[in-house]
Formats: structure tokens, C-alpha cells, sequence
């Protein structure tokens, strides 16, 4: 059965006809072709495909598109739009080579912001455990971890 | 010390921007006007003969436009081990027979994935079903079923190494070890599954985008399958969300989706769920190793003598590799005097195992640095003196299989002595606090040409441009390894260009120039990075000549390239631009484009590898005496990796592998039974999170390779096998169990289970 549902996407309202088993990925990858959001495993296991739902990070695999309704959804797409410059998170990934194969980058790099949402000064510990929904297989982690906490003291840096 | 602009800076990759914004582009992203989406119907059983396949009401739902069956498609055999045609045991689809639970038997096209899926579930098999072989020693008894008719007794192939005289070897000796070792199945768990996606034009050729590490080999094997002509496949791969040895080799979704879009005449997609990854997917393989070695009280190594049984599962895939690889890994990194290896890939009803970060290492090597351990422990002398006094050095050989050149080993082993306060640690006991180390050593790429590429293993062409710009071809692959951002920096140091004047297209088989092997065994820096360096000297060559020319230099001068000038060496002010340069070289050639074309192929290098890295990796521990719970607290590394091109990137590859190797250890396993692969998914398939994993320190030990490029050689795969045996001694020195069989559980180290008897 399908439903009318109104999502808003990066800043962008939509009006979409969803099927009522259709995930915010299907959504989200196949309807708006927003694909920098992944799909790691479909299980919510993995984390690629983490996005924002009203400011929180959610596996858009285990969310249904009809809960999306009326709400709003932040992608990796939405983090830097056309045009502006790289988001200080997306730029700290970037030189402190927390990207490698970049699957799990987006998702990624949405916990983060997410995380840095909550808890501006985060320990690294802090950070750890943050980002331990989300897998990744190449880096080990480490760099990432790094790339968080330099967002972190450069986002403090700039508001001081 | 070279003094270098770009080479040895910490790099960032060039790709990294499209990656963190969410613009680039994987194959499952690709989408295409009239596009189907394939699923593909997989066995239930384990062995069982096809007795007829019933697709009529599968192709009767509205929206399904073709079902295939291995009746339906030509019974055309392959594999990757093309030298050798009978090895090559699988056909697109089961014909006759299946042999694993997960073997391909049928594929479907539809509108959609929702479709196609309940589609699979109305193709009605009858199977027959058949004894199955779940494990070696069951596999090779005398009166097993066959699992293949061209093996009788169930051993695909076998491979042998040897040296020396094993008896006196073992006369001479005072210590003898003789130890059985199992090592058990792990998934590659790439983040990207499997995609491919296949178009065909007006004349039935092909474009295949493929989520591979390795595009000519796809290219060649699915022109095979379907009766095409080589250069009727066109092979492009696009991002790749890792690969890690499980995606190199042409795969049923690449036949299915090129068949099916020859037969419908619209695109086709076939993107593999998690589930079928990690049920069915390839696997490092699984071994019984039988290891006996002879010390002299002083720890001198006399003989060893190392029998292996890998478990390939259903098919050979990579298997033969990693068979002949063993063998060697088992004589690496100490002077054995006398060495005998027999390796045996043994077929069983099991997802067959294929090449997996260190190809065949991370298993031979376990065992044989947990024997270095144990000799240490038995002869009462330190771990690290032992490793000394055995440790490989540069001019070394394995007699007729490979000569060691740059070796940065002993420095290794000091190094991390020193970084570890080993000598300290190693005193300090109780509270379950331990310390351990394990080594490593790997290739830099193979020499043996397995694939009978008529081609070179790699190859380059860079063009130059009078905007002062290059751009380099080759069909080497980056899989998330940084092989791109490597080649480009390697032709900007050599052309004295920075690296924004360079552009890269890689990994398009009909549009770079022929060949490259693609990515595994470590071989990309090393080949890739040579025939970038040839095609950059014949540019170079073809500049220095009408910069002479211009400047009417004397012979004896050099021209040298920097800056993004071309300049007289001893008269930096007699020179050009590079893109005078090349307007010049132009002007000269009436027009013609400045093209320098490269390759390389390792000629006289032995069996295994131009190069061989080394290093040396302490564990500290602490167990939980109550729990049985190991908590890994730090990783201490150094390695030599030859000329390190780009710091950032070897020091990713270094944390991946201690990531890897981590979860072989402790956590990951791909628990079987009956044939079947019990985790379905990340939730009971293991994988370290961030809070797993340790802090480390590393060094690299800086050498220089002379059959590398600027004298780079491997670096990060090696890496993964260190780390497994290093965890067990230090768990052995923290609570005194001896892991033999991993990985390490805590219920093993409480005793509760017995260290498994069972097969693997």
C-alpha cells in the first residue's frame, strides 16, 4: 500500500508515495538518488547508512519511510551544499586520512556531527564510543577517531 | 638522503573529497534508464545432484524478463589459475550438481528487486542429495565421496618446497617441536557488497561495471564465458568499498548480469545482500597445519618440515596461490638450513575459501611465530634473541624460490624492543598483564603468471599537454588503498610537477593501456609504480631533447625536471616550463602528442616476488584470570616497507591490518556447521568496533628496494599477520595458555572447551 508521505531532505520538501514497507534508504537511494547514503547490511548492524531524522542519527535501513513523514532528514549530501565549503568535519576526515575505501565515510561522518551536536568537547573515549555503531574496516578506526577530535577543538578555536 | 617534493609527505587522497561528501560514485549507486534488477537463487544443500529445475512459474509473474539456469548458458569452465586449464572448476551456474550451500543455480532479471526476489522463491529444484565433506581430514580418507570428478580423493592440487637435508637437519638438532595447528574461517567483511552492473550495445558487446579489485581479469573470463572476444568486455570499475583478496576474480553476478543484458537487451544490476556475503561469500581459508622444527640449544634453527591441509571448500578459486604461498611464508623471515613444505588444497562442501589480506600468511605464519615462541620458552631464551639470531638478512635465498634484496628485519626486531620497553615488561608479571611479539614478511607482488597474461603485469601511458598538465592511464585498481593518490604522486616526483597538475584514469579496461593484474598480493606501489616511471621517463627523455635543442646545451649536461620547469641542471636559469616544454616537443613533431608508454613485468625473480617486506609487532595484554576476557592495551610496531611514498597512507594501511588482525585473533569467526555458515550478519559475525581497538605506535624502518619504485615495495598487507600470534604469546605470558588454535576465546583460555579437536 502506498502512502502519501512530505520529507523534508537537506533543506529540500518533498512529496513522495512510499510504499508502506519502503525504508528511508530505499527512499532516500533509489526515489531521490541521493546516494551517498550506503548500504552496508540492512540490518542496522553496520552504520553506512546512518543519517539525521530531526537532528538524530538513525540507521535510515531500519526506518521505515513513512516515519519520516513530516519530519526532516539530513544526509551526507546536506552537509556541505553546492557551492559553500566542506563542513570542518568533512575537511578534518580528509587530512588526517580518515578515508580510505570511503564506504563507511558518509555514515560516518554523520554519528560524528551527531555526536558533536550533543557533546561539543567530547574525550576521546567519548568519540569511541560514539562512532561504535558504525563499522569500518580499513582504517582501523584510529584516524577517524583523530579526525573527530581535530573538528572538535577547530570548531572551538573558531568560536572563541 | 634523495631530497624529494612530493614522495615521503603525508598526503592527502585524492579522492577524499568526492568520498565525504557522498558524491562518488560505487557500483551500486549506478542507476540506468530501463534498468532490471537480477537476484540469484542459491542452494540449500551442501552436495547434491540437479534433477530438474522447474522455472515456469517463476517466468510466469508479471515483471520477470528472463530466468536462467545453468542449462540455459554456455557450460564454459573457468577460474583464475588460466595456466593451468583443469584447475579451472566452476561454471556460471551449477550444471548437474551443486557443492556448497550458498553454489548459484539459477538467476533472475526483473522490474524490480521485490520481483526478482519472489521470483527465486517460485523456481522449484529437485536435488538429489549427496554425502557431504565438511571437513579436511574427513575430505582426504580413504573412500570420501568426490566432490569433483577430475579429483578423485579430493585434493585439487598439491604444492611442494625444499631444501637442504631434513634428516641431518633434525639430527643435529637438541630441541625438536612437533605441533598441529588450526586456524579457522574469517570474512573479508568489506563494507561495499558485490554490485555489478551490465549494459550491451547494438552489436551484443559488453560494459560491466563491477565492484572488483581486479578489471582485467574480469574482462578476459567473462569474454570466455559468453563467447565474446576480449575486447568486446569492457570492464570498468568504478569506487570500490574494499576488497581485501575477496574481489578478484570474475564472479556469477558479472556473467549473470552481462548474460542477461545480451538477452534482454536492457541494463541489468545484481547487487548482493550482506547475508549472502557473509554466508556464502569467499573466506580466508582455513588450515591444519603440522609443523616440526629442530633448534640447537643456542636457537639456531637446524630443519623444518611443514605439511598443510587448506580447506578450499567447493572450489579452487584462489586456492593454488595461496598453496604454493604458504609454503613459502612457512620459510620466511628466519634461515631455516633445511626446509620441506607439502601443502594440499583439499575440496569440501563449504563456501570455497579465495585470496584474504596476506594470502596464506596470516595462517603460516601464526604457526610458525607461536613456534618461535614456544622454542624460545622451551630453551629458556628471550623471544626477541631467538628472532636475532635466526633473522633474515639482506642476499639471503630460499634456495630456487626467492632471493631476499632490501630486508629491514633485525632493525625490526630492535626497534620494537626498544619502543616496547620489552626487556622491562617481559620481567613484569602477574595481574594478568602480558607481552608478546610476533613477525612478519610479505611480497610485493607475484612473479608466477598464473593468469597467462600475454600482457605485461602492468603498464602506464601519460600524456603531456602544453597547459603544463599530464594525465596518467593505467589499469590499476584503487580499491580504498590509495593506489591513485600513490601513482600520481609517484608521476608528479618524477616529472617535478605538483600533484594538481596531475590527472588520473584508472581501472577501464577499454580505455588504459593493457595490462595490469589488478589489486592483490601487494603489487600495485611496486608494478604499477614502475611503468608510471617509465612512461614518465620517456616524456621526460622526449622534453630533455628540445630543451637541449633550444638551449643549444653541450652533451654533458643534465636536464633536470622541477617546479614545474624543465631546466638546464648546472644552469637552472637556461630552461622552460613544462608546458613550453612540451609545445616545443610538439612543434618539433609537427603536431604529435607527447606520449611516454611504460610496463613492467618481474623477469628472473625467483617463484614468489621481486621484493619482500618485513617487521615486528609487540602485543601487551591483559586477561581477565576470572572472565577469561582479553583486553588488548597497546600495539607496538616497525616495519620496513622500503621508501615510504605516502606516510599517512602506510600509517591507515598499519592501524587496518592491527584492525584485521585484532578481530582473526580474537572475535571473528565464521562458525560452521554441517557446511552450513552459522552468522547471518554484523550481529553474530564480530567485527572490532572503535572501542576494540588499541592504541599503537609504529615505526617505519626505512630501507631502499632497487626493484621498487623510488625504492618503495609492500606495505599494510603483511601487517595483518603479526598481530594474531603476538596477542597468543602475550596471552601465554599473561595466564599461561598456549593458543594453538584460533582464535583465542575465553572460554578456551578458562579450559571450559577443550581446544577443538575437531576438524576445521
Amino acid at each position: 500500500m502506498k502512502h502519501i508521505v512530505r520529507i523534508n531532505v537537506n533543506g529540500d520538501p518533498y512529496e513522495l508515495a512510499v510504499d508502506s514497507r519502503s525504508t528511508l534508504l530505499d527512499v532516500l537511494r533509489e526515489d531521490l538518488r541521493l546516494t551517498g547514503t550506503k548500504r552496508g547490511c540492512g540490518d542496522g548492524d553496520c552504520g553506512a547508512c546512518t543519517v539525521l531524522l530531526d537532528g538524530r542519527p538513525v540507521n535510515s535501513c531500519l526506518t521505515l519511510a513513512v516515519e519520516a513523514d513530516g519530519r526532516e532528514v539530513t544526509t551526507i549530501e546536506g552537509l556541505a551544499p553546492s557551492g559553500s565549503g566542506l563542513h570542518p568535519l568533512q575537511e578534518a576526515f580528509i587530512e588526517k586520512g580518515a578515508v580510505q575505501c570511503g564506504y563507511c565515510t558518509p555514515g560516518m561522518i554523520l554519528s560524528a556531527l551527531a555526536l558533536l551536536r550533543r557533546n561539543p568537547n567530547p574525550t576521546e573515549e567519548q568519540v569511541r564510543e560514539g562512532l561504535s555503531g558504525n563499522l569500518c574496516r580499513c582504517t582501523g578506526y584510529n584516524k577517524i577517531v583523530e579526525a573527530v577530535m581535530a573538528a572538535a577543538a577547530s570548531r572551538k578555536e573558531e568560536s572563541s | 638522503m634523495i631530497e624529494r617534493s612530493v614522495v615521503g609527505k603525508d598526503t592527502p587522497r585524492i579522492d577524499a573529497r568526492l568520498k565525504v561528501t557522498g558524491a562518488a560514485i560505487y557500483t551500486d549507486d549506478m542507476s540506468l534508464p530501463g534498468m532490471l534488477h537480477g537476484a540469484i537463487l542459491r542452494s540449500p544443500l551442501p552436495h547434491a545432484l540437479i534433477r530438474n529445475i522447474d522455472v515456469s512459474a517463476a517466468e510466469r509473474i508479471p515483471g520477470v524478463k528472463a530466468v536462467i539456469t545453468g542449462k540455459d548458458v554456455p557450460s564454459i569452465r573457468y577460474g583464475n589459475w588460466r595456466l593451468v586449464p583443469e584447475s579451472q572448476d566452476e561454471t556460471p551456474l551449477a550444471h548437474e550438481k551443486v557443492r556448497f550451500i550458498g553454489d548459484e543455480v539459477a538467476a533472475v532479471a526483473a522490474v524490480d528487486r521485490e520481483t526478482a526476489e519472489e521470483a527465486l522463491e517460485r523456481i522449484r529444484v529437485e536435488y538429489e542429495e549427496l554425502p557431504g565433506l565438511f571437513g579436511v581430514e574427513d575430505a582426504v580418507r580413504e573412500g570420501a565421496p568426490t566432490i569433483h570428478e577430475a579429483s578423485p580423493g579430493n585434493i585439487s592440487l598439491d604444492r611442494k618446497i625444499g631444501y637442504g637435508d631434513l634428516e641431518s637437519g633434525f639430527a643435529q638438532a637438541d630441541l625438536i617441536l612437533e605441533d598441529t595447528f588450526r586456524v579457522h574461517p574469517v570474512s573479508h567483511a568489506y563494507m561495499e557488497p558485490c554490485s555489478s552492473l551490465a549494459v550491451a550495445d547494438g552489436q551484443g558487446r559488453i560494459t560491466l561495471w563491477s565492484s572488483t579489485q581486479t578489471p582485467y581479469i574480469v574482462q578476459c573470463l567473462l569474454a570466455s564465458t559468453l563467447g565474446l572476444r576480449e575486447n568486446e568486455v569492457q570492464v570498468i570499475k568504478p569506487y570500490v568499498g574494499g576488497g581485501f583478496g575477496g574481489k578478484m576474480e570474475m564472479r556469477v553476478w558479472d556473467f549473470c548480469a552481462a548474460y542477461l543484458a545480451r538477452t534482454t537487451g536492457r541494463p541489468v544490476k545484481f547487487t548482493l545482500t550482506r547475508e549472502e556475503e557473509i554466508r556464502t561469500g569467499r573466506r580466508r581459508h582455513p588450515m591444519v597445519i603440522r609443523s616440526k622444527v629442530g633448534f640447537k640449544k643456542d636457537g639456531s634453527l637446524t630443519a623444518k618440515h611443514f605439511h598443510v591441509l587448506l580447506e578450499g571448500g567447493a572450489y579452487n578459486s584462489m586456492g593454488p596461490t595461496a598453496t604454493f604461498l604458504c609454503g613459502n611464508f612457512g620459510a620466511m623471515l628466519y634461515r631455516y638450513p633445511n626446509y620441506r613444505y607439502e601443502g594440499y588444497h583439499v575440496y569440501t562442501n563449504k563456501p570455497p575459501a579465495g585470496a584474504m589480506r596476506g594470502f596464506g600468511a596470516p595462517q603460516a605464519l601464526f604457526a610458525s611465530e607461536t613456534q618461535m615462541n614456544i622454542a624460545a620458552e622451551k630453551l629458556g631464551i628471550d623471544p626477541i634473541d631467538i628472532r636475532l639470531k635466526n633473522a633474515m638478512v639482506p642476499g639471503d635465498e630460499i634456495p630456487d624460490v626467492a632471493v631476499i634484496s632490501s630486508c629491514g628485519f633485525v632493525e625490526s626486531l630492535k626497534e620494537v624492543r626498544k619502543m616496547s620497553d620489552w626487556d622491562r615488561k617481559r620481567k613484569r608479571l602477574g595481574k594478568g598483564f602480558g607481552i608478546g611479539i610476533g613477525c612478519y614478511s610479505f611480497i610485493s607482488g607475484g612473479v608466477f603468471n598464473w593468469f597467462n597474461t600475454q600482457y605485461p603485469f602492468s603498464s602506464a601511458e601519460v600524456r603531456a599537454y602544453d597547459d603544463g598538465t599530464v594525465h596518467l592511464f593505467t589499469m590499476a585498481s584503487d580499491i580504498g588503498q590509495g593506489s591513485d593518490t600513490v601513482l600520481v604522486q609517484i608521476l608528479a616526483e618524477e616529472l617535478g610537477l605538483s600533484m594538481d597538475r596531475v590527472r588520473i584514469t584508472s581501472g577501464d579496461t577499454a580505455m588504459t593501456p593493457k595490462a595490469d593484474l589488478g589489486t592483490w598480493g601487494s603489487r600495485v606501489t611496486l608494478m604499477a609504480g614502475n611503468a608510471v616511471i617509465k612512461a614518465a621517463r620517456r616524456v621526460k627523455e622526449e622534453l630533455a631533447r628540445v630543451v637541449s635543442l633550444k638551449f643549444n646545451l653541450n652533451v654533458i649536461h643534465e636536464v633536470d625536471f622541477k617546479d614545474g620547469r624543465v631546466f638546464t641542471k648546472s644552469r637552472p636559469d637556461r630552461g622552460v616550463t613544462f608546458g613550453e616544454a612540451v609545445a616545443l616537443a610538439m612543434k618539433y613533431n609537427r603536431g604529435e602528442q607527447v606520449i611516454g608508454r611504460g610496463s613492467y613485468t618481474p623477469r628472473d625473480k625467483g617463484l614468489v616476488s621481486p621484493a619482500f617486506s618485513f617487521g615486528a609487532q609487540v602485543a601487551e595484554v591483559k586477561v581477565d584470570e576470572e572472565t577469561g576476557k582479553v583486553e588488548v592495551e597497546k600495539m607496538y610496531t616497525a616495519h620496513d616497507c622500503g621508501t615510504v611514498i605516502n606516510p599517512i597512507s602506510v600509517e591507515g594501511q598499519l592501524e587496518g591490518s592491527i584492525h584485521m588482525g585484532l578481530g582473526y585473533a580474537l572475535c571473528e569467526e565464521l562458525v560452521m556447521e554441517d557446511g552450513r555458515t552459522l552468522p547471518e550478519g554484523f550481529l553474530d559475525y564480530k567485527l572490532p568496533s572503535a572501542v576494540d581497538m588499541p592504541p599503537g605506535e609504529s615505526v617505519c624502518i626505512e630501507t631502499y628496494e632497487p626493484e621498487g619504485p623510488l625504492g618503495a615495495k609492500e606495505a599494510g598487507e603483511g601487517l595483518v599477520s603479526p598481530t594474531a600470534p603476538a596477542i597468543a604469546e602475550a596471552v601465554f605470558h599473561a595466564v599461561g595458555y598456549r593458543c594453538m588454535d584460533l582464535p583465542i576465546t575465553p572460554d578456551k583460555i578458562l579450559g571450559i572447551r577443550k581446544s577443538t579437536a575437531k576438524a576445521c
